[in-house]
């Protein structure tokens, strides 16, 4: 799976509370909770964000509460893929079963600037930064992790395991 | 030959189908156990059905306990414990207990022997990290995760670095396993061992009692951990004597295996301990915190409402009153447990003192009902988390501790120990109480 689109940068211990505050979690609309992302850490984000771009953070991101609507919020936001030096563990899960991609590569971290142009290939683990032209290895999903992925979360991909086994 | 491994690393390979598992890898596995509770379950049954399944995946296998807003605490918990309750029996879920017949769950299913060691369980609900103690794998998810094993019996990890706590030296007198966890914590911290398995081992851990190491276990997710577990030895093997439903597998962690820290932590020095608010590392000695004036204490909870809880609070509260101005709370964890403190004259100590006893719910430990605190207040709890507001009012502190210190304390009226309490004078009846008896 491929994604390409600009970078915004953040620093460490980005907390579910900025990426969705709990004041919008009166809803578990995805829509809605995306016009919400980011919010209380970069007002302009929603504006900014277009299809495909890419969230790069420094350690511990999505530390705190345990809310599904974190990632939904990103995912929906229009955020591709999520890079960063570490995650909080729940929020780890939570993206992944969300069918939002989550990469470990401090030395991407270390080296994209806001705004560069990002390519990341899920399957290889490569992350190409175009506007430099460098290139960084995250590990690569295996291939259920991008299964979940592509299907677009846990649920659906379980969804579809289950019709095929009726069927079979 | 398969890398050396720890007991995290060998337990996830084998419920993968694999010879071997490193940090840092996803795995997918087999669970034994899928777990949720009246708050996480109707969101997870929700997904069983939104899935489309025909049930659950194992009748045996899926695990619900009504124990945090039950007995019911208002209208919508009811509804939730109903959905949860009509779910069960529906889809014929075999571990279903009813309020009566229940308790709080982790205290539950290890006294009933649902989970064994070598068991891969995951709950929607983050202290499901107590069955370490068992040698069990172990640990808390969300309700999605566990809807989808509900329906499937799978699940995906990624398998963590281990720590490994080496216990060395005896437990001084009057110190308890949750002293000895608190004190780790207070070390490493509320994210000391972060996505880790800690892993505890050492010639101390033998002295440990199965109640010790489950209160140790259920706060491993305190210092932010994955799982917290202990290799099974003699104790855990009498333990499971009778009461474990299933055979077992002994997951031994290989001589050579690779730690990403070790720990070397000598109990005999350590003392009884209590967090301040409002973190559970924010640890100092009961010796230096006499100075907190409290109006309640809360003993009980998924971290220590076990029987040897209970005997050393009773200990304590025997022929001595809570003081006046305090509630103590008292709240054995499971129907079991109820049952053993009216069969060994344990209920008769608690109600002479003056305490509320409770039937067994998480209740206060979360702030859900039964001994909510106003602002202003303090409470010496012998539970597991002392955040802002864990309790009640954003404006309240919680003060985690052993079942020992909150029972002295209560008696006391701040922080204390028993062995600040004046002796007990002789073993009389309260006259009022025997006038009232006869």
């Amino acid at each position: 799976m491929n994604i390409h689109g600009k970078a915004f940068r953040y620093g460490r211990d980005v907390n579910t509370d900025v990426i969705i505050p709990a004041r919008y979690l009166n809803t578990s609309d995805a829509k809605e909770l995306a016009a919400h992302a980011m919010e209380d850490l970069d007002p302009g984000f929603v504006a900014a964000v277009e299809p495909g771009d890419v969230v790069v953070a420094e350690e511990n991101f999505g530390c705190g509460s345990s809310r599904e609507h974190a990632p939904v919020a990103l995912k929906a936001a229009g955020v591709g893929a999520v890079i960063a030096k570490s995650y909080a563990r729940i929020f780890y899960r939570n993206a992944i079963d969300m069918g939002l991609a989550i990469l470990e590569a401090p030395e991407a971290v270390d080296a994209i600037r806001a705004g560069d142009i990002i390519s990341v290939d899920t399957t290889t683990g490569e992350i190409s930064d175009e506007t430099t032209g460098e290139t960084f290895h995250a590990e690569p999903f295996p291939p259920f992790i991008t299964e979940i992925i592509e299907a677009g979360g846990l649920v659906e991909r379980t969804r579809r395991q289950l019709a095929a086994q009726r069927e079979a | 030959m398969p890398r050396p491994m720890t007991m995290a690393e060998k337990i996830l390979a084998a419920h993968a189908g694999l010879v071997e598992a490193h940090p840092g890898q996803l795995v997918e596995c087999d669970v034994d156990i899928v777990l949720a509770n009246d708050i996480t379950a109707p969101i997870a049954i929700q997904v069983v059905e939104d899935l489309g399944a025909e049930g659950v995946f194992d009748e045996g296998k899926v695990v619900l306990v009504p124990d945090h807003y039950a007995p019911n605490k208002d209208i919508k918990s009811a509804e939730q414990t109903k959905r949860m309750r009509d779910f069960a029996h529906a889809r014929h879920v075999a571990h279903y207990w009813e309020q009566g017949r229940a308790g709080i769950e982790h205290a539950l299913l290890p006294e009933q022997g649902v989970v064994v060691p070598g068991d891969l369980v995951i709950g929607a609900d983050s202290h499901t990290c107590t069955y370490g103690a068992l040698g069990a794998f172990s640990t808390g998810v969300g309700s999605t995760d566990a809807g989808v094993a509900m329906a499937t019996g799978r699940a995906w990890f990624r398998v963590p670095e281990t720590s490994r706590f080496h216990l060395t030296g005896s437990l001084p007198e009057g110190v308890s396993g949750k002293d000895v966890i608190l004190s780790i914590i207070g070390t490493i911290g509320v994210d000391g061992a972060l996505y880790q398995s800690m892993e505890f081992s050492g010639p101390a851990v033998a002295e440990l009692s199965m109640d010790d190491r489950l209160t140790i276990s259920n706060m491993a997710i305190e210092a932010g951990a994955k799982a917290g577990i202990f290799e099974v030895d003699a104790v855990t093997r009498a333990y499971l004597e009778g009461r474990a439903e299933r055979p077992w597998i002994e997951f031994h962690p290989d001589p050579d295996a690779v730690y990403a820290a070790t720990y070397e932590i000598d109990v005999s020095k350590i003392e009884p301990m209590v967090a301040w608010p409002h973190l559970p590392s924010n640890t100092k000695p009961v010796a230096a915190s006499r100075e907190v004036a409290i109006d309640q204490a809360v003993i009980g909870s998924c971290t220590n409402g076990r029987m040897s809880d209970m005997r050393a609070a009773a200990e304590v509260l025997k022929g001595r009153q809570v003081a006046p101005g305090v509630r103590c709370i008292v709240i054995p964890a499971t129907q079991a447990v109820w049952r053993q403190c009216v069969d060994e004259g344990l209920m008769d100590i608690f109600v002479d003192a003056g305490c509320a006893v409770s039937t067994p719910t998480c209740g206060p430990c979360l702030g859900g009902y039964m001994g909510i605190l106003a602002e202003g207040e303090r409470a010496v709890s012998s539970t597991n988390r002392n955040f802002v507001g864990r309790m009640g009012s954003p404006a309240s502190e919680v003060y985690l501790a052993s079942p020992a210190t909150c029972a002295a304390s209560a008696v006391a009226g701040h922080l204390a120990l028993p062995s600040d309490l004046a002796p007990v004078a002789s073993p009389k009846t309260d006259p009022a109480t025997a006038k009232e008896l006869a």
